[in-house]
């Protein structure tokens, strides 16, 4: 049969000349092509965000934006300072750290140092599931339940239906995720060799989890904070329908409070001609925002990347 | 079936003599030899720290070709030069002749991909793709668009590989399913299937127990009749067994300790290396003074 | 005090099962929120589901309205974002982890842009998709094309991580295999690698599909209507699930008309679907796991 081997000698050139492989070249430039959409993603964001924010700077300026405590694009007199905004942020988003760093470090430890496996079956769908809820049956979960029952009938708070305390907490539980399956990775990628060490000496489990295991990891568990930290201060749907649409610097969690994302997500439901300012305030606190949760984030996979490299 | 082997009186091996480090012998002139690989003055090396050097000998047809010698002496990589493997490596380098049928197989312009198609290659771990075992034994020749009867081609291969009658009712049966010997077994009909000329083995039995390892033996002495066989091997007494030309490495140490580069000490046919060897460091590793 | 080497103290072995109760309790009081947001919905919402529900339009008479514009919305939706995900997603992971060479920077640079774009908030995607989609250069409208593709950008870093993970976990040794014998590099990846992977792929692609189902934010600012009583197309306006929800929370109920029930109806739509969706990606995941 001629197809398999012979063993004479082929005295003709044996390797074609090679071609320039073209099909593989071009399969080659087409998906860098196809990994390029990621970039170009950035280079939008970066570009639509600017473009009109630097518009509208032109008209307000920077420092009153950034420094000024009244938020009063539409109604006059109008003013644009942030900080209301920002403000509101950065307290809800403290409430839901408050509930979601207890909750979600308590369970990675328990997960990573006490769980058997039977446990972390039944466990982690749990997390799962809690983590692909969509955010807007959070919201609609604060407003119907938790802040009539929950606040109000059990624990006989006078407040607002809007208000940043439930928002708050309820953002919590949404961020809680994050944080547990984060730091649990961290946590059970310290060496077993370290444990052992400890309770060859002696130590007991809590010891061990606390003094040995929580320090070892604690680069994974910071980025998984500063993950979350970002992921409650990008989300919108819970704080538009549990915290209102009021804009005021307080401190008061009982009170309803804007945030950078809701406050966007307001503007946007209504029909905003291009070029006015109202559509502008868009893009100028959105880029606050974006800018907001970049640095958050470079930081978080620099935390990432230290407890990588430690134990790789 | 039995090969002649000339007798140690047409060699120009010279007894006594002992071989200068770094020369290799004289190759043992046989007139009737048909030298597929040719070898000279081979390089090779990773980031321009040498691996092998001055490697020099030869393949020929209807010959099983072992290379021994310590471990990390560079026989695998070497062997993987043959068929162009390395350049997967990056910043491997390869200098010298190597020579396939009289073509230079590093030459410029020339396709590692052409390469492989004419040279098969058999791993240490039997790797058969997770498809069905017509499927794998398929594959090579459907990526290389091989006309002809694809159930045909499927049935010799396996025949030559001596797997035929064992799987001959289960071909879609997945290629996981078979025992580490039957797996390796596939390996080779999947090489076999594109129709090479030469077969690259690299310690293609130590994964596996020692029947099944006896029964790849015999059946590279059987592939021997159709094919040039270069098997990289650990085990001395199964290149003492099988092949009839060996080719003994050694590790040299850099001065200064710290870069180990491989070298060709010996070529010679397997009878005489293993029980007249001409260098000292051969006759050392050989009767296991060394490891 | 005991009496016995290695009995440990009261006071240790209290404190240890106290830590260990507070630890499960953690995890018990998310549990119990999870549970109670689920039967709350349940309960405010099953009494909706009906038949006419799924095949009525948006009203605003509370008992004649039903979710069908939203749902083929959604349908939509994701019909157009898996359409622009799978390949540019799946192309992206076969070019990071079988071409690029990691120590130009610029494969670095795309790494880890999309690592950065997998944390950007979905408000800022939605702000691209009015920027660039709806109005400027591309100027398509306030369409399914649109929202869909921005629901696609959005998500494109899940499948771009997730598939790196499932081609990574393709052993060398098949790839050496297959390249021993002749094939190119992409017959290869085409022929050996991409479908051993396809089940980590797939896996990836339902929980990217997920997350866009979910996602409100983005709809809002790309200006998914509220009221649509009719079946969308590719190059119409549209609504989906958790746009109509919104609509419905956003309204006060009164006797005559019970909004918040509606939208715990939809509620109850959009979780089935999810459902639906995660038992597929567990059922192909445990079918087609490769062991390696």
């Amino acid at each position: 049969m001629e197809v398999l081997s012979s063993t004479t000698t082929r005295a003709a050139p044996v390797f074609g000349v090679a071609r320039r492989r073209r099909s593989e070249d071009a399969i080659r430039v087409g998906l860098l092509l196809a990994a390029l959409v990621s970039v170009l993603t950035t280079t939008g964001i970066v570009i639509s965000l600017a473009r009109e924010a630097i518009g509208f700077f032109a008209d307000v300026g920077i420092g009153e934006f950034l420094f000024g405590t009244d938020w009063s694009p539409i109604i006059k007199p109008q003013s644009f300072g942030v900080l209301p905004l920002v403000g509101g942020t950065f307290l809800i988003t403290g409430i839901a750290l408050l509930v979601a760093i207890p909750l979600g470090l308590g369970s990675a430890i328990y997960l990573s140092e006490y769980a058997g496996p039977r446990t972390r079956r039944r466990v982690k769908p749990v997390l799962e599931l809690l983590a692909g809820v969509p955010t807007i049956v959070f919201g609609f979960f604060a407003i119907v339940f938790f802040t009539p029952t929950v606040l109000v009938d059990l624990l006989g708070m006078d407040l607002n239906l809007f208000n940043a305390l439930s928002a708050g907490i309820v953002m919590g539980f949404m961020v809680m995720p994050t944080i547990a399956s984060v730091s649990e990775d961290a946590m059970s990628a310290v060496p077993a060799s370290l444990r052992e060490g400890a309770f060859g000496l002696g130590a007991s489990r809590v010891q061990t989890s606390l003094r040995v295991v929580f320090p070892a990891a604690l680069s994974g568990i910071v980025a998984s904070i500063v993950l979350g930290a970002s992921r409650a201060v990008g989300e919108t749907m819970i704080v538009l329908i549990a915290a209102g649409q009021v804009a005021a610097l307080t401190a008061d969690v009982r009170d309803p409070m804007y945030t950078m994302t809701s406050f966007i997500a307001a503007i946007g439901k209504g029909d905003v001609a291009t070029g006015t300012t109202q559509y502008k305030t868009i893009f100028a606190v959105g880029a606050l925002l974006f800018a907001i949760t970049l640095v958050m984030n470079l930081i978080s996979i620099r935390f990432v990347r230290k407890y990588r490299q430690v134990y790789e | 079936m039995t090969q002649s082997r000339p007798s140690p009186s047409e060699s120009t091996f010279d007894v006594g003599a002992v071989a200068l480090e770094g020369t290799p012998s004289p190759r043992p002139v046989k007139p009737d030899r048909n030298a597929i690989f040719e070898l000279e003055g081979v390089n090779v090396a990773y980031s321009g720290k040498p691996a092998v050097r001055d490697i020099t000998f030869d393949v020929a047809a209807n010959e099983i070709t072992a290379l021994i010698g310590p471990s990390g002496c560079g026989k695998s990589t070497l062997l993987r030069c043959l068929n162009r493997m390395n350049d997967l490596v990056p910043g491997a380098t390869v200098e010298g002749r190597i020579e396939y049928h009289g073509q230079d197989v590093y030459g410029a312009g020339i396709d590692p991909v052409e390469v492989r198609k004419r040279i098969g290659m058999v791993f240490q771990k039997p790797n058969p793709f997770p498809k069905s075992i017509y499927d794998n034994v398929a594959f090579g020749p459907r990526v290389l668009g091989m006309k002809g009867d694809m159930d045909e081609l499927v049935e010799e291969a396996l025949k030559r590989a001596a797997l035929w009658d064992d799987v001959k009712d289960r071909l879609k049966d997945n290629a996981f399913g078979m025992s580490g010997g039957q797996q390796q077994r596939l390996c080779i009909a999947r090489a076999l299937a594109t129709g090479p000329d030469v077969i690259l083995m690299d310690e293609p039995c130590s994964a596996l127990d020692p029947i099944s390892t006896g029964k790849i033996e015999d059946l590279m002495m059987e592939l021997r009749e159709s094919y040039a066989i270069v098997i990289v091997t650990h085990n001395m007494q199964q290149a003492a067994r099988v092949s009839d030309m060996t080719a003994f490495f050694t590790v040299e140490l850099e001065e200064g300790g710290g870069n180990r580069t491989g070298r060709v000490v010996e070529f010679d046919e397997t009878e005489r290396i293993f029980t007249n060897p001409g260098d000292p460091r051969t006759e050392a590793y050989v009767t296991g003074k060394v490891g | 005090m005991s009496a016995t080497i290695g009995a440990p103290r009261r006071s240790a072995r209290l404190r240890g099962t106290a830590f260990k109760v507070l630890l499960l309790s953690c995890i018990g009081i998310s549990a119990a929120m999870l549970g109670t947001l689920l039967i709350k919905m349940g309960v405010e919402g099953v009494g909706q589901i009906s038949p006419s529900f799924i095949t009525d339009y948006a009203s605003f008479v509370a008992d004649k309205a039903g979710i069908r514009a939203a749902l083929l919305g959604t349908l939509w939706l994701m019909a157009v974002c898996a359409a622009f995900i799978i390949p540019v997603g799946v192309a992206t992971a076969v070019y990071l982890e079988e071409y690029a060479d990691d120590s130009r920077w610029w494969n670095r640079a795309i790494e880890v842009n999309i690592q950065n774009l997998a944390a950007v908030p979905s408000i800022v995607y939605g702000i691209l998709g009015l920027a660039f989609l709806v109005r400027g250069p591309f100027g398509v409208g306030q369409v399914v094309l649109a929202g869909g593709l921005t629901l696609g950008l959005l998500v494109l870093p899940v499948v771009i991580i997730t598939g790196r993970e499932a081609i990574r976990a393709v052993p060398p040794s098949i790839r050496e295999g297959s390249m021993a014998l002749g094939a190119t590099q992409w017959q290869t990846i085409w022929r050996q690698v991409l479908p051993a992977a396809i089940p980590g792929i797939a896996t990836g692609l339902i929980l990217a599909l997920s997350r866009a189902i979910g996602e409100t934010a983005p709809l809002i600012m790309v200006g998914a209507a509220t009221f649509v009583a009719f079946d969308p197309s590719l190059n119409s306006t549209f609504t989906a699930l958790p746009i109509q929800i919104f609509d419905w929370i956003s309204r006060p109920s009164n006797s005559v008309n019970d909004y918040a029930s509606l939208a715990a109806g939809g509620i109850v739509v959009l979780m089935i679907l999810l459902l639906a969706m995660n038992a597929v990606a567990i059922w192909l995941r445990n079918r087609y796991e490769q062991k390696w």
